[in-house]
């Protein structure tokens, strides 16, 4: 048994909470982001971003970073904007949700800065 | 019009039940037979006779077919094809009219065009490959209580795979000790686990015992991981009022999601439950004991796409639907059409899917399909990219197997899932390089690793049994 590894999720722990999809995953560096914004784009969802405080995270309803950007393809564009909304809310989750207006669902919604843990 | 006479006695099928040159219409339920003949049977007499006995047709005249109009109300065989591969079956095809039926009714439908027919003597085997349902008939039908968009912003999950495990040994735990298993699959990462089918309410684990002791396990790893969680909570039982009895205090406790056995429980049964589901905002997940009875033979029975289009009908948010890859029977072009069938709102006619007939499904939500059986973390890049987003992925022997334990099992499952879903929306080819973004993935993840360290040499390879009608079976 001495090799078997404790599984370190604590309920005190707020660094145990996760995310979402990717949220099992290192954080995304800035050429993995660039790729999930293009893959957003390929599939012509319309591009938003939201963001919380991480300790509001389960709700639904995240704040909205502006509308979503209906039709914006250019990927430079949408990176600016997760970055602007990282920069205004540094402490905050912030997620980009790709929309896709034909099933009515979203087809990506992953966190791409994470806030700070409380 | 001239009327006609009675003249008694035994005619021929054909020359009431085939019609090679009838235009079918948008309001026919059509279907699809392979119909092994017996000797001596022509192919458009068989074809006729399992028009005729799955429709208005008896063996002889009788005076009464005059006082009505027979050419309206009758099923009839209108092409027969060769099966690809076999000298002795080919397919029927046969339209039957809409009054010939119940609205809303699936019950009806299969009571008529499968009812007396497969044990008829003219035929030796007889298998419904496919069912063509008209939107009249759809849009009568309940459907999904919730359907697979609804059930995403219910659970707040996108743009992933679903996961989930279901919680072994099968039979035998105490109730604490089961939720036990299913609180460490929950923390670790997973969306869902799930009662086995054979868990109902047997002595040594009563179902409230066990909804009680696995809900606060969702609660806990709820609030622990801050993801939301589901526990499907098997109410199937032996009568309805035992079903609502458990589906109500399900729903009392603030559970998201339980589960039934269709075609054990019955298929009127299993659509009043999911109207109650509907009504109550309550998922419902549907396991399919005793399929392989009817679908595996591949010359007689009910093809599995039948019986996928009916659950989607009758209503359900999940069905099983075999994973290709796994420990149970599945070929992959094959569930590729059914799990489409499940999903999608318009579904083209393709033979290479095994797939015979256009379906629009109109407005009628769909159905997860679940990946269930026999399936562990190096399974993860080709489940995902056969059945794409809109699944669920059940590991069982793959999360609770760990050596960690049931929540690195779960961590694993959880770790190549993203690893898979990111590669894939990058642009690589998961099946080519499934080895290599899993063992990426494990750098960070020595839950993965372990895993993929422990069933390496594991595959499945045994014949699938029933395969498409190709030349060269």
């Amino acid at each position: 048994m001495s090799k078997v590894q404790d599984y370190t999720s604590r309920l005190s722990d707020p660094a145990s909470r996760k995310m979402g999809t990717f949220s099992y995953l290192p954080p995304m560096d800035e050429a993995q982001i660039r790729k999930q914004v293009e893959w957003i784009v390929k599939h012509g969802w319309n591009p938003a971003i939201e963001h919380t405080e991480p300790q509001f995270a389960k709700s639904n309803f995240w704040y909205m970073w502006k509308l979503p950007m209906f039709g914006e393809t250019d990927v430079d564009a949408i990176l600016a904007e997760l970055k602007a909304c990282h920069e205004a809310n540094p402490d905050n989750h912030v997620r980009l949700i790709g929309y896709n207006n034909f099933t009515q669902s979203q087809g990506a919604n992953m966190v791409v800065y994470r806030g700070t843990p409380v | 019009m001239a009327a006609k006479t009675y003249d008694a006695g035994v005619k021929e099928y054909r020359s009431t039940y085939w019609e090679p040159h009838y235009t079918v219409k948008d309001s026919d339920i059509l279907a699809v037979f392979k119909v092994v003949p017996q000797a001596g049977v022509s192919r458009e007499e068989a074809a006729a006779a399992v028009a005729a006995e799955s429709s208005t047709g008896t063996w002889t005249t009788v005076w009464t077919d005059l006082l009505t109009d027979l050419d309206y109300y009758k099923g009839r065989a209108y092409a027969i094809e060769d099966v690809p591969g076999s000298d002795d079956a080919f397919y029927a095809f046969i339209a039957y009219p809409m009054d010939l039926f119940e609205e809303g009714s699936v019950v009806n439908v299969f009571t008529s065009i499968v009812g007396n027919v497969f044990g008829f003597k003219a035929v030796r085997s007889l298998r419904l490959e496919d069912v063509r349902f008209p939107l009249w008939f759809v849009a009568t039908c309940f459907g999904p209580p919730h359907g697979i968009n609804v059930e995403r912003d219910k659970l707040d999950k996108y743009g992933r795979p679903l996961l989930g495990c279901t919680i072994k040994p099968k039979l035998g735990l105490s109730a604490k000790n089961y939720g036990r298993a299913v609180y460490e699959c929950l923390r670790g990462g997973l969306d869902f686990t799930k009662d086995d089918e054979n868990v109902n309410s047997q002595p040594f684990m009563r179902w409230r015992d066990r909804f009680d002791f696995c809900q606060e396990a969702i609660v806990k790893a709820e609030a622990e991981t801050g993801e939301r969680k589901g526990h499907y909570m098997n109410v199937t039982a032996a009568t309805m009022e035992e079903v609502y009895k458990r589906a109500e205090y399900a729903k009392e406790i603030g559970t998201p999601i339980i589960m039934s056995d269709y075609l054990t429980l019955g298929w009127a049964a299993h659509n009043s439950l999911s109207k109650w589901c509907r009504d109550n905002g309550m998922l419902l997940h549907v396991h399919r004991a005793m399929h392989a009875v009817m679908d595996r033979n591949p010359n007689h029975g009910i093809n599995f796409r039948v019986l996928a289009k009916l659950l989607r009908l009758l209503g359900g948010d999940h069905l099983h639907s075999g994973t290709v890859v796994g420990k149970l029977e599945g070929d992959r072009a094959a569930t590729l059409g059914w799990i489409d069938l499940l999903r999608d709102r318009h579904i083209k006619e393709d033979r290479s899917r095994g797939i015979f007939f256009d379906q629009d499904w109109g407005p009628m939500p769909g159905v997860f399909p679940v990946a269930s059986g026999g399936i562990h973390v190096w399974h993860m890049p080709a489940l995902v990219s056969i059945f794409g987003n809109d699944s669920v992925l059940q590991f069982g022997g793959g999360t609770l197997g760990h050596p960690w334990g049931n929540a690195a099992g779960a961590a694993a499952n959880r770790v190549a899932l993203e690893a898979c879903v990111q590669a894939r929306n990058e642009g690589r080819e998961l099946e080519k390089e499934g080895k290599a973004i899993l063992t990426a993935a494990a750098q960070h993840s020595p839950e993965l690793k372990i895993a993929m360290e422990t069933w390496k040499e594991i595959k499945f390879e045994f014949d699938t049994v029933d395969k498409l009608d190709t030349q060269h079976r």
